[in-house]
């Protein structure tokens, strides 16, 4: 890994290699989906829709405890508020049809609020007392959500809300399939841009946060709260901020979500999605942003491609089926962590130690 | 004029009572000591001035009460405090950790030029500077929380025991930095349980027992005080 680290440190230097780079990357981005459909399936196109959300959502978990390093076990939640938000403000349940790009900084907002909600009480707690209390907010919301259809009916219940708004973009319904030029497009597919555009966004937006005032705050909270504080770190606000801040995130995503899904219930945020996120972050690396990308992309598609390949081989092998994809994922995960654990603590791809030399700011 | 003024200033932890009536003053450029034994209350004492623990009675700095100021607040005004245990960012490097110390100050310029004087006053931090903060020596990371207290460009420097798990000859070294942060015009408050090494490198001295303060005095006076050579320098009546 530190070949391939010096490797991108030389590219980096070079900056019209750099442009090479970025141009390939973009082709590659916009005709990833094309290769999908025409090789594996149309069905991997929305799979790719659903990793580039769950990354969203693991980038927003990295900041509260990559960054500044707050355990936190009850981060869906926010994707919980973020998908009611929008669920409740563009579905027939109240009859309410807001614009999406109402209802985003909407979701988002409230999320925030949530996030400090869930952040002011907690502010004396580290590590393992933080965690169990996060834990049990995660799961009050989903309770909350459950419960919600008496004596008022707000969320429907466990039922769940249905025909919830698409993103609709001059009047063109972005989930149903489009032709421009003489292309056909999925709605699928069409997400898929929209995502890759608001995931660029979302890694920008952290990568500058890192290297900000307030990523460098984050870092000496999660180091040590004394010595930031004794270096003039208001540690309390910088707390709330990165809750804040995760939580946003999350909300983001879970608009994004109800709106591809159409339908959201308080079944699709228990406890496992929680911790399913977590992972994402801690076995993809945690505190480094491209490390937490690809532990999202990596646990998102590698359990779908188990599941289409699963049965076809044990019958190819046994002639017959012997253990179900579902168990078989959960087993694999398992010995995943276990081995990711062991071979590579800090995650796979974790972030260089930066040494800074010279007088960079 | 008085920098730093204490007022009956008191600190419990439920029902210990780990400092009580402390009042003690600190000149703009002085050096002052706070000696005595272990569990005297000494630490309690600093750490209720740098705001790290609740305390009754007042704190006023640079003509401003700072009784009810947290933590980062009192930093904002000019105190710096090197904790005891030194509270280094362990995976950050000494660089990062260095400039983190002058998380407060906005003016690049000025920083970079601090940061030149801190790498020249350690030598040993320059060249570490690339290496992670918990892969130091004792010796070092004292080097490096005294160098980053320093980033901050503070008014008053607090040091708590900073001669504490350290061999004698790297304690003989700090010191010797101390003075020379002394003498370059820093006013210093120091916590400390080394009475010698304390009492030869201040300008003034406060001794405490169990809680209270007991002796104050000019530091030279009291290294030849009995009272002093007989409980803290180990030295029976000559």
């Amino acid at each position: 890994m530190s070949i391939i680290s010096k490797g991108i440190e030389k590219i980096r230097s070079n900056k019209r290699i750099l442009f090479i780079g970025y141009v390939l990357l973009g082709i590659a981005l916009v005709s990833l989906p094309f290769l999908l459909s025409n090789t594996v399936g149309r069905t991997w196109v929305r799979i790719l829709d659903f990793a580039l959300i769950y990354a969203m959502l693991a980038l927003g978990l990295n900041i509260v405890v990559g960054f500044a390093g707050l355990l936190d076990l009850g981060y869906i939640a926010f994707y919980a508020v973020g998908a009611y938000a929008w669920a409740l403000l563009a579905s027939p349940q109240f009859g309410l049809h807001l614009p999406f790009w109402a209802i985003l900084p909407i979701g988002a907002g409230v999320a925030a609020i949530f996030g400090i909600l869930l952040g002011a009480p907690t502010l004396r707690l580290r590590g393992d007392y933080l965690a169990i209390v996060t834990l049990g907010f995660g799961e009050i919301i989903r309770i909350f959500l459950n419960n919600l259809d008496h004596p008022v009916n707000v969320t429907n219940g466990p039922i769940g809300i249905n025909k919830i708004d698409p993103i609709v973009i001059a009047g063109a319904d972005l989930t149903r399939t489009h032709e421009i030029l003489g292309i056909q497009f999925s709605g699928a597919h069409i997400y898929y841009y929209v995502l890759v555009l608001l995931l660029m966004i979302t890694v920008l937006i952290c990568v500058r946060l890192e290297n900000s005032r307030l990523g460098r705050a984050w870092i000496a909270v999660r180091e040590d709260e004394l010595a930031a504080q004794a270096m003039g770190i208001n540690t309390r606000n910088v707390k709330l901020l990165a809750f804040a801040l995760g939580a946003t995130f999350g909300g983001v995503a879970g608009g994004l979500f109800a709106s591809l899904q159409g339908f959201v219930s308080p079944e699709s945020f228990v406890l496992l999605e929680s911790i399913m996120v977590l992972c994402m972050v801690v076995l993809g690396g945690m505190g480094h942003i491209f490390g937490v990308l690809l532990g999202a992309l990596l646990l998102t598609t590698l359990p779908e491609i188990l599941r289409s390949t699963a049965s076809p081989i044990q019958e190819s092998l046994f002639g017959a089926v012997y253990i179900d994809p579902e168990a078989l994922r959960m087993l694999l995960f398992g010995l995943a962590l276990i081995l990711v654990m062991l071979v590579r603590p800090t995650g796979l791809w974790p972030g260089t130690t930066r040494k800074q030399l010279g007088n960079k700011g | 004029m008085s920098y730093l003024s204490v007022e009956s200033l008191g600190v419990s932890y439920g029902a210990i009572k780990a400092a009580r009536g402390v009042s003690l003053s600190i000149k703009e450029g002085e050096t002052v000591a706070l000696i005595g034994s272990n569990g005297a209350g000494k630490s309690s004492t600093l750490n209720a001035i740098a705001g790290l623990i609740g305390h009754t009675g007042k704190v006023g700095f640079d003509g401003i009460d700072m009784s009810s100021f947290p933590v980062h607040k009192r930093a904002a005004k000019g105190l710096a405090l090197v904790p005891e245990g030194r509270g280094i960012l362990g995976r950050l490097t000494v660089d990062e950790n260095l400039r983190m110390g002058a998380y407060l100050r906005v003016d690049r310029k000025s920083i970079a030029v601090d940061l030149l004087r801190i790498y020249e006053l350690f030598p040993r931090l320059r060249e570490r500077r690339g290496q992670t903060g918990g892969t130091l020596s004792g010796g070092e990371q004292q080097m490096l929380a005294i160098g980053r207290a320093l980033m901050a460009s503070p008014k008053l420097l607090l040091l708590d025991e900073p001669s504490m798990g350290l061999a004698p000859l790297m304690v003989e070294k700090i010191f010797e930095v101390i003075r020379e942060i002394s003498s370059s015009g820093v006013t210093i408050f120091l916590v400390e349980q080394n009475a010698r090494l304390a009492l030869e490198s201040s300008n003034r001295a406060y001794v405490m027992e169990s809680g209270e303060l007991t002796m104050e005095g000019d530091s030279q006076e009291l290294l030849r005080s009995s009272k002093v050579r007989e409980s803290y320098l180990g030295e029976l009546n000559s």
